[in-house]
């Protein structure tokens, strides 16, 4: 460390500098969403009148009623919305139960994969999990055709089990990071429980998975989100109003609102309701989601 | 037992990436509008999308796309990456910079479309107080894809600067004291010694980021639908449009099928020129 005062004064007006463009930075990252509560929070036809308010304009409930499906047609068009029917309850129920069961098959499916990759021995195993992180390479859009055929000739278009299925087994992904946790676990322990004449399944459930609890919370965080915020898939299968996921609601909403008037604040109330449950989510395991980043680092 | 254990993962495997994967590379070959069974049709396909003016547009769009995207977001993880470095540990700064990346594509992209509104949109209103005229981001061809790339970058730069942070942490402070004891600048250090140090890291970070970035769909697909004209139709949004509503599920194949090649050539030569294995840390 120099001890001059001229170079101390150098570092800190260059720290100064540094703090600046990180708090823009900051402020750039949180001002939208900022925005989108700003906005669904207004009257939609008087928001033109003021693009420079950084409050809500007449602040109201409105816009939630109106995509809530909980005003009628007159008094959201009187608003500025578009009148057509949105039940943006309806779509949070089928995101819900999309992204829970996608969450717990894929992630307790995995882990048993995970396990037996790990920890089992048997013929042609690293050539067989070879073969599966090589999917990770093909690209989505290349199988979602054939997938799209496969679940169609199943007659399973529009319905929550063609949405979930391609995603309820496994990804390569979620297979790799348990099984670098199960590589770490002490093999004594699992030899003492044999000992003890304990079977794989006890080991499995009574021994992996307890000492594995906070890696596959994470992965299951992780899973959630991902797959709560799925666009594409769902788009091509689930288009139908009683399986249709927040994601695709948002699409069909953006595309019906109208042309000259857009329902902006309506538009802004529905993302802020597709959006909220992941940052409830995110602020309750921002620290386990943020360190996951630098652990799983390369995925 | 090792069978049970496997067995749920690898039914799932067939069935949603093995099959589909050479049924994919079948339906290639093939005319198929869903309606009948795909009928044998050779190398038409490859030899119609050599022909296909939209298919090229597509390509050159997705390109730019990526080249814009890519290039500005490694740019400024790098960036923020090191501002948090040198500045500070804090978990609440490293949630926040990660936080759009959380918030699905399809919610980013309205709450910007929104904001990018020729009319009433925020950020017109911000470059009217510095005197430039409304921009019609979404709207003029020309602004159309540097637009999108923006918008994801705004998503995805928080994320790709933690992967970069956690490779700065993996740089021992032993180099560092050593450029200190010999007079090195901040700067001179950051291109002499950091930069070298974090390659290994970096190169997995394009490839992995690059890779995302060639299947640019959401963002398109909520705002502009592929135009205004062609602007924004990238290939993914093509390939998309000519299975689905066009039901031209062979030629839909056979273009995402020269994607995946694309993808594989792509991530191989940025492995191979960046030498990603070696580390001057030997």
């Amino acid at each position: 460390m120099s001890v001059t005062t001229g170079s101390v004064r150098q570092v800190s007006v260059g720290r100064t500098v540094a703090w600046v463009l990180l708090v823009i930075l900051l402020i750039v990252t949180l001002f939208p969403f900022y925005w989108m509560l700003r906005t669904a929070f207004s009257d939609n036809t008087q928001l033109p009148g003021h693009p420079n308010s950084l409050l809500p304009v007449e602040t109201t409930l409105g816009a939630f009623k109106r995509v809530l499906g909980l005003s009628s047609i007159e008094e959201a068009q009187a608003q500025g919305g578009s009148g057509a029917a949105v039940n943006f309850w309806l779509y949070l129920r089928n995101s819900l139960v999309v992204a829970t069961i996608t969450t717990v098959c894929q992630v307790f499916f995995s882990a048993m994969a995970a396990y037996a990759f790990a920890r089992l021995r048997w013929p042609g195993r690293d050539k067989v999990f070879a073969l599966f992180l090589a999917a990770l390479m093909v690209p989505p859009i290349f199988t979602v055709l054939p997938n799209f055929v496969l679940i169609k000739n199943l007659g399973l278009l529009n319905s929550f089990a063609g949405i979930i299925l391609p995603g309820a087994f496994m990804t390569p992904f979620a297979i790799f990071f348990l099984r670098q946790f199960f590589l770490g676990i002490n093999r004594e322990l699992e030899e003492a429980a044999m000992i003890d004449g304990a079977g794989h399944r006890l080991i499995f459930f009574r021994l992996i998975i307890p000492m594995s609890a906070a890696p596959i919370a994470t992965l299951a965080i992780l899973t959630y989100i991902n797959s709560w915020n799925d666009y594409f898939w769902p788009l091509l299968v689930g288009q139908q109003e009683n399986v249709r996921v927040l994601t695709v609601a948002l699409g069909v909403f953006r595309s019906q609102t109208p042309q000259g008037g857009p329902d902006w604040a309506g538009l802004m109330a529905a993302t802020l309701i597709a959006a909220l449950p992941m940052i409830i989510l995110f602020l309750a395991f921002a620290r386990r989601i943020t360190n996951s980043i630098g652990f799983s680092g390369i995925k | 037992m090792a069978m049970i254990f496997i067995a749920p993962a690898t039914v799932g495997f067939v069935v949603f990436y093995i099959w589909p994967t050479l049924r994919g590379a079948y339906l290639s070959f093939t005319e198929y509008s869903l309606l009948s069974a795909p009928k044998f049709n050779g190398l038409a396909n490859y030899d119609r999308m050599i022909h296909d003016s939209f298919f090229w547009n597509a390509l050159g769009v997705t390109v730019e796309y990526v080249v814009i995207n890519i290039g500005l977001q490694t740019v400024l993880a790098v960036g923020i990456a090191m501002l948090m470095y040198r500045l500070t540990k804090s978990i609440t700064v490293r949630a926040i910079i990660l936080a759009p990346y959380l918030v699905a594509n399809v919610v980013v992209a309205l709450v910007w479309y929104w904001m990018l509104d020729v009319q009433v949109g925020v950020v017109n209103t911000f470059l009217g107080w510095v005197g430039i005229d409304p921009i019609a981001f979404f709207g003029d061809s020309h602004w159309a894809i540097p637009t999108v790339a923006g918008i994801n970058v705004w998503r995805h730069m928080g994320y790709t600067a933690l992967l970069v942070f956690a490779g700065l942490q993996m740089i021992p402070s032993y180099v560092y004291e050593a450029a200190e004891v010999d007079g090195s600048t901040e700067w001179k250090t950051f291109w002499r010694i950091t930069l070298p140090l974090l390659r290994p890291v970096l190169v997995m970070v394009l490839v992995v980021t690059m890779i995302g970035s060639f299947q640019i769909f959401d963002t398109v697909a909520v705002t502009t639908q592929g135009g205004p004209i062609n602007a924004t139709r990238v290939i993914y949004y093509y390939i998309y449009e000519r299975a689905f509503t066009r039901f031209d599920f062979g030629y839909a194949s056979a273009m995402a099928l020269v994607l995946f090649a694309i993808l594989a050539v792509v991530s191989l030569v940025q492995l191979r020129l960046l030498r990603a294995r070696e580390s001057d840390l030997a």
